[in-house]
Parts: structure tokens; C-alpha cells; sequence
């Protein structure tokens, strides 16, 4: 089933005082984002990100194309209640505390009262919250409050999540206990659909991924699948030969791996077997011989050319 | 689940946490002082002088407490980015506009009902007792807070697409320019220039007319307030704000939040 669907989705942003020109914010994404599989977008600040995830919960209205969410066009009024979101950098009413926070937010999705209560104790709790409840959120650290935001996504238990940066501004542990919950939410079913840039978060927990570039899609799949391609490189381990000299070249080039000199060279494919067959000639041992995958970030930097300096979206 | 109801409380109580209401403690110190200063006069001129300066002090304090917390309740929202995850919940803007409004109607509620409250203690203490104009000063004070209703209506569209602090500018501006409506109707009845008759007319029923809700004089000369004004006044500010209120929502539903 497919949870969310992008179709030819553009905005253009009006830059200028008196003569308003569009500046082209996203160029017709279109996507779609299987339910119950963990969605990571990702781009560069001012790709595209943002605009993309206020255009899916109609904070802005698309210049042209449609979205669709579990099914349904993304200005139905019944839509909300199944959704979560938490922005960027978010910034709530400081004079609630958590508790009253994750309450009201309750109320507003339509959380019965009767579980109310309930239910932000178990979002408070699911985000390590528990002891700070009753804390006002003006006392609350960055961190805090970023956990106050992913509870308050999940606090009426949504069938679709969107994080804008959820893992900004928190410590190691707590982006630990971030990327847990997300697979925690996905073995529950739960959709989540998080925009970030950094890449080894995405690599982590992320069953498909899509990188935005200047409000383009620059390519998208599973990651297995982007990053099983394989590199045109391998990885050769080696023992040269006791009672000849290195030649220079090899020496500079191949990586010191241990006292009994062992070396690691990367070689082309396409000059491995040359390769090989100098080592052979020189009387030197191969060891291993390893194809390199690529890693999201390669995938990545390949995908997204260099970013230009007048920036790009919201 | 009333998302009106909600955001009204949560507004309400941010009025409440802010510590607006002490305001109410300064306005009821003045009151016993003014009682008492004024008792050390004449009957007849501590009365009206206590009356006339209490209900122009209500306003006052009223339409400041109005602009400042009225100006903000869209543009701080969306400043702060609150708005957003308030819109991604089952919640419309225009019931967050209603919402937003209503709460700020009770926090002016209730922080009129105590300054009156006040001002009502010091009067029967400067009076010793009850006085001919009770009608007078219930309707002068149904008056003064109507005008805090339509103040709020004007800050609260104008905060819909501007900065707090044009908002505030603008609603000030408006509020000040409708006390002279009515003088604004009579020069362009008046006049025989047919375009600054057109304008002058036009503005006079444009412009908010705050002139008809200020009552102080009369109440505090104790004057007759014709039971129909009142109604006719109520009716006014219901359909004026009601209108403001109308495009508040519609400015709010086409814009994109940034």
C-alpha cells in the first residue's frame, strides 16, 4: 500500500518587492513512499526539504501538481488526525509544561480524554521524558525540546510521521534513542517520511531514500539497491616479496597495513588484472581481493553536484 | 474534540501566564487612591470626576491590553513556528482564528469584569451606597468592552499579514480615527464639495465608529443611555467584528506559511 504519493509537486516561492518574480522552490517531485518503511530525504540545506514536507501537511499550497497521503488528497480535513509532524528546530509555547504541551496537542488530534492522559504519559516515557514532565518548556534544553517535539508527533498514535531534522540538536545518546524509536514506530506499522543531511542516520535506519538537489529529485530507491552498485574499484591486500625492493610507485601508493607488511592498494577494475599480474612478476602474495560498495555518502556527493552559492529553497 | 475551544483555553491561559492580568492590581491600586483622594472633595465632582476617570482608564488600559496581546496572536505564531505544528493537528485555520479570538475575548472578559469590579468597590466607597446611574454604568461598561472586542477583531486581521508591530500601528491608528467618525459624518453632511462629501461619508461608514460607543460623559453626568443604542451598538460591533473576523480567516486560509 502506498502511504505517500507525490505527482509532479512544485512550488514556486514570489522573491522580489515591486516586480515579484517565482523562484522555483521544488521542480515536479514526484514519489511515492511505501507504508510501514522508513523514508529518508535528503539534500543539502535549502534543497528543497522543508518546502517539500509543508507542501505534504499544506502549510503552503503547490503552484502545480497533487499528494495524495494514505490515500486520500492531502487537503482533507480527516487526513490530520493521522498524521504527526515535528518541524525543524521546533519552538513550542513555553509557558506549558511537557505534560500540558503533549495534553493539549492530545486534544487537538482528537485523543479521547479518557486515554489522554494515558497517552502522554506513554509518548513522554517513549522519549525518556518521564522525569521532566511537569518541567516548563521555556527550562528545557535544545535537546529537550526536540525530544518534546518527536512525542508530541506521536502522542495520538499516527499512521504517518514526518520529521523535519528529528535527530538535530540532540547528543549521541539521544540520537540513539531517536533512530530506536523510529524503528520501534516502523515495526508498528508506522509510515515515517524524515528529511535530513546527515547521512550516516540515513544509512542506518532508512529502507529507501531520495536526494533532493535544488528542489530536483536527483535519484531515488532502496538503499540496498543504491549502494549495491558496485564502485569500478577493488580493494587488494597484499604481502610483497621478501628479497626484492618495493618499486617506488607501489610503495607510495599501497597503505601500510601491519609489521609484517602487509599493504592495502585500491586498484580499477579495469586494471586489475595488469595488476595482479605485476604483483606475480615482482614475487609478491595476494591475500584478498574485495569489490568496494559505495557508501550513501558517495551516492550521494555523486547525485548532488556542488552546491551553488546563492542557495536554493526553504 | 472543539479545536475552537482548545486553542480559546490555551490562549486564555498564555494571557493568564504572561502575566497580563497585573495589570488588573496596578488599575485597582489607582482606584482605592483615586477613592480616596476624591473623597476629600465635594459629592458632586468626586463622582463624576471618579466616574469619567475610571471608565477612561478602563478603556485605555483595555485597548492596550487588546493591541499588544491582539497583534500578536497570528504573526508571533507563525514567527515563532508554533502555528505549523498547530496546523498539522486536525485544526483549521479558521478555527484557529475563532479560536485564537475567543480566548482573547475571555482574557478581556475577565480582566474588565475585575477592573470593573474595582472601579464599582471605589465608587460605593466614595458614594457610601448606591447611586441613580447603575443603567448608565452597566451600559458604558458593555460599551468600553465592545470596543475592546472590535479593537481585538482589527488587531487580529492585521496581524494576519503583517508584523507585530505594523499590527499594532495599524489597529491603534484605526481605533483613534473611529472615535472621530462621527465628527467625520457631520463634516461630510455638511460640506458642499461633492468629492470630499463622497469621502468624508465614505470613510465615516467604512471606518470603525468608536464615537458611538464612548459613553463616558453621559454616564458620568449620569445621562440617559437609550436601551436602543444599546442594542443597535451591540448589533454593530457583532457584525463588524464578525466581518474582520471573515477576513482574518480568508487572508490567513491563502496564505503560505514560510
Amino acid at each position: 500500500m502506498i502511504a505517500i504519493e507525490c505527482t509532479q509537486l512544485t512550488k514556486d516561492y514570489p522573491v522580489g518587492f515591486w516586480r515579484q518574480r517565482p523562484r522555483r522552490a521544488l521542480d515536479q517531485l514526484s514519489l511515492q513512499v511505501e507504508a510501514g518503511e522508513i523514508f529518508g530525504f535528503l539534500g543539502h540545506n535549502g534543497a528543497g526539504k522543508t518546502t517539500t514536507l509543508k507542501l505534504l501537511l499544506r502549510l503552503v499550497y503547490p503552484t502545480a501538481g497533487t499528494a495524495r497521503i494514505l490515500g486520500k488528497p492531502i487537503g482533507d480535513p480527516r487526513l490530520a488526525r493521522q498524521i504527526g509532524y515535528l518541524p525543524e528546530a521546533p519552538y513550542f509555547y513555553d509557558y506549558l509544561t511537557c505534560r500540558e504541551l503533549l495534553a493539549y496537542y492530545a486534544e487537538l488530534a482528537g485523543v479521547a480524554p479518557a486515554t489522554r492522559e494515558a497517552d502522554v504519559r506513554v509518548a513522554l516515557r517513549r522519549l525518556g521524558m518521564e522525569s521532566f514532565a511537569d518541567l516548563s518548556l521555556r527550562k528545557c534544553s535544545k535537546g529537550m525540546l526536540q525530544r518534546v517535539g518527536l512525542a508530541q508527533a506521536i502522542v495520538h498514535r499516527p499512521a504517518v510521521v514526518f520529521l523535519d531534522e528529528p535527530m538535530s540538536g540532540l547528543d549521541p545518546i539521544g540520537r540513539r534513542e531517536v533512530r530506536d524509536l523510529m524503528l520501534e514506530l516502523k515495526a508498528q506499522g508506522t509510515t515515517i517520511f524524515f528529511s535530513t543531511h546527515i547521512l550516516s542516520d540515513a544509512e542506518q535506519i532508512c529502507d529507501r531514500v531520495a536526494i533532493l538537489q535544488q528542489g530536483c529529485l536527483r535519484g531515488m530507491g532502496r538503499l540496498e539497491e543504491l549502494l549495491a552498485e558496485p564502485r569500478p574499484e577493488v580493494e587488494v591486500v597484499w604481502m610483497p616479496a621478501s628479497n626484492r625492493p618495493l618499486p617506488e610507485a607501489w610503495a607510495s601508493a599501497a597503505q601500510l597495513l601491519s609489521q609484517n607488511g602487509q599493504r592495502r592498494s585500491v586498484v580499477a577494475s579495469c586494471e586489475l588484472w595488469n595488476w595482479l599480474d605485476a604483483l606475480r612478476a615482482h614475487g609478491g602474495r595476494l591475500i584478498s581481493l574485495t569489490p568496494l560498495r559505495r557508501s550513501l555518502e558517495e551516492v550521494y556527493f555523486q547525485d548532488a553536484p556542488p552546491k551553488d552559492a546563492s542557495g536554493g529553497a526553504a | 474534540m472543539n479545536p475552537i475551544g482548545a486553542v480559546a483555553r490555551n490562549t486564555f491561559r498564555e494571557a493568564i501566564r504572561d502575566r497580563i492580568l497585573f495589570s488588573l492590581v496596578f488599575f485597582a491600586a489607582a482606584m482605592i487612591g483615586a477613592a480616596i483622594l476624591f473623597t476629600q472633595m465635594s459629592f458632586a465632582i468626586d463622582a463624576e470626576a471618579l466616574i469619567n476617570f475610571s471608565l477612561t482608564a478602563l478603556t485605555l488600559f483595555g485597548i492596550i491590553i487588546a493591541v499588544f496581546l491582539g497583534n500578536q496572536l497570528v504573526a508571533k505564531e507563525i514567527e515563532r513556528r508554533t502555528l505549523y505544528t498547530l496546523l498539522a493537528h486536525p485544526v483549521r485555520r479558521w478555527q484557529f482564528v475563532l479560536g485564537k479570538y475567543a480566548g482573547l475575548l475571555l482574557t478581556l472578559l475577565v480582566n474588565c469584569g475585575l477592573m470593573a469590579l474595582a472601579f464599582v468597590l471605589a465608587l460605593s466607597y466614595v458614594l457610601h451606597g448606591t447611586h441613580p446611574g447603575e443603567g448608565n454604568l452597566a451600559a458604558a461598561l458593555l460599551f468600553i468592552f465592545l470596543q475592546l472586542a472590535l479593537v481585538t477583531a482589527l488587531a487580529l486581521l492585521f496581524s494576519c499579514f503583517s508584523s507585530p508591530v505594523l499590527a499594532a500601528v495599524f489597529s491603534l491608528a484605526l481605533f483613534l480615527v473611529g472615535n472621530f467618525a462621527d465628527d467625520l459624518r457631520a463634516m461630510g453632511r455638511t460640506t458642499q464639495h461633492v468629492p470630499a462629501k463622497l469621502l468624508a461619508l465614505g470613510c465615516s461608514y467604512l471606518l470603525p465608529n468608536f464615537s458611538d460607543l464612548n459613553v463616558v460623559t453621559a454616564a458620568s453626568h449620569f445621562q440617559p443611555i437609550r436601551l436602543s443604542l444599546v442594542f443597535l451598538n451591540t448589533g454593530y460591533v457583532v457584525v463588524y467584528a464578525g466581518a474582520l473576523l471573515l477576513a482574518a480567516c480568508a487572508i490567513l486560509e491563502g496564505r503560505d506559511l514560510k
